[in-house]
């Protein structure tokens, strides 16, 4: 008799701070759409371009040649916070690889594929990815003319991996080219930006190239380098977090 | 300045008020792939609503990253604790109790 | 009359309220992780919204935007850069978060918050 009534009350008192805990959460929902509220009232819109922005509309096409200004602010003015980025988008990549590692299995134990891959799904995903890698390149050579740039079109890169992934769960990447490539596009944008200190006005200055007409594809310096580099190191990155979030399993 | 095209208007309004009903079908859903499919669809119709608001970069990248890399992170996860087995059948009946206490207060 | 911005940026605010409310209120990890990435997708929506003008066109400089008149065309493009970032960084952390749940879920082989006990007082 003793245990059934034991329980009815601790459910009972789960109950209980089920419901404070959702009004707590309701009150704290409601003092932040109260804060929200307010800006949103007392928010009147820009006519004018400000201080920051005026300068940037101003002086981008003189100064750096890049015909897409966000571009130009992400690779040139504001390069060495990009680089910050790339660096915690690595160290992410790299403790996601670390907190999965150990239930990896070797590499050299036998698998054996749930369902076995069709042939359409394999000449299909065959035919696709060097089509999407072509889009991707594109993507992040371009990024100084059109939308788009290095971490888009990695990002586009890493989508083609990952359909090689869906298409062929059992499929291994090369862990030793993805981190070889990871690497050698960080040190080389690292390098560039050095270059700059010491042949143009500062770290990751663009004008190590001749910055040339605006809006042909080799202009603005060295940001469709840089940009480049940018694409392969997020892509790389992106396809090892894919790769490591999927291939373990557990053991 | 010239006036808002009452175009451009309705097509703002149909995506914020898609987006919204996305978040709230991600948050209220009672299957989780029915969930994080919503989520997709809030950073789809997301990155939509960037080039309406002329930032054509933001939308391609949330595009590729928000809504592609992100909802096959998710399954790909689920997928691995699905296939654990232990826990496999638990993640819905979590929910369902959860559902459950919802739907008494 | 409402502009575009206003409605973008009440949008915004709503998702992460609606981002929040999941966060505090759901038990099971994977669900608290959607509607964190509910949350940042509003987030970036409200800082774009905060960047844009009426009757102005995106910063790209080409044929219809010459560079002459640029401060006379374009929006504000430092939201955009600031999203741009925001969106990579808000997938590492995604990640982060899910091989955590991951690790713990082949820890404890249960993903429900409210078991996970040890650092309760």
């Amino acid at each position: 008799m003793v245990a059934p009534i034991s329980t009815l009350t601790t459910r009972q008192t789960t109950r209980q701070t089920h419901m404070i805990k959702r009004a707590i959460a309701l009150l704290l929902l409601f003092a932040v759409g109260t804060l929200f509220a307010s800006l949103l009232l007392g928010y009147v819109p820009d006519s004018e371009l400000n201080h920051t922005a005026r300068y940037y509309a101003e002086r981008t096409a003189g100064d750096v040649g890049a015909a897409n200004i966000v571009t130009a602010i992400v690779v040139t003015y504001r390069g060495l916070d990009t680089l910050g980025e790339v660096t915690v988008l690595f160290i992410s990549a790299a403790i996601v690889g670390l907190v999965l590692a150990q239930d990896r299995l070797p590499s050299d134990a036998p698998r054996q594929p749930r369902v076995p891959v069709s042939e359409l799904l394999s000449t299909g995903s065959r035919a696709l990815t060097p089509l999407i890698l072509l889009l991707g390149v594109y993507v992040f050579v371009n990024g100084h003319l059109t939308p788009g740039g290095g971490f888009q079109g990695g990002a586009i890169v890493a989508s083609g991996m990952l359909l090689l992934l869906l298409a062929d769960p059992l499929k291994q990447f090369s862990h030793q080219l993805i981190s070889v490539l990871e690497s050698l596009s960080g040190l080389l944008f690292v390098g560039i930006g050095v270059l700059g200190v010491l042949l143009a006005g500062g770290f990751l200055d663009n004008r190590l190239l001749p910055i040339g007409t605006l809006g042909e594809l080799f202009s603005a310096g060295v940001i469709p380098v840089i940009y480049s580099l940018i694409g392969l190191k997020v892509g790389a990155e992106f396809s090892s977090m894919l790769a490591s979030l999927s291939e373990t399993e557990e053991t | 300045m010239s006036p808002m095209s009452p175009l451009v208007f309705g097509i703002t309004l149909v995506l914020c008020i898609t987006m919204i009903g996305a978040a709230l079908m991600a948050i209220r859903a009672k299957r989780l792939p029915v969930a994080i499919l919503a989520a997709g669809l809030v950073s789809l119709v997301a990155s939509i609503l960037f080039l309406v608001l002329a930032a054509p970069d933001v939308a391609m990248t949330e595009a590729a990253i928000g809504s592609g890399l992100t909802t096959f992170l998710f399954f790909f996860v689920l997928a691995r604790i699905r296939g654990a087995g232990h826990g496999g059948a638990n993640i819905d009946a979590d929910n369902e109790a959860d559902n459950k206490a919802d739907s008494h207060d | 009359m409402i502009s575009l911005a206003q409605m973008a940026m009440a949008a915004g605010f709503i998702l992460i309220l609606i981002g929040f409310y999941g966060a505090l209120t759901q038990r099971n990890l994977l669900r608290m992780i959607v509607a964190f990435t509910i949350a940042d997708t509003g987030v970036n929506i409200v800082l774009v919204a905060v960047g844009h003008m009426r009757g102005r066109t995106a910063p790209i400089l080409d044929v219809a935007v010459p560079a002459a008149d640029a401060v006379a065309r374009v929006i504000d493009p430092v939201p955009q850069a600031l999203v741009l970032t925001a969106i990579v960084i808000g997938l590492g952390v995604t990640a982060l978060m899910l091989a955590y749940a991951l690790k713990l879920h082949a820890r404890k082989h249960t993903l429900d918050i409210a078991k996970m006990t040890e650092l309760k007082w």
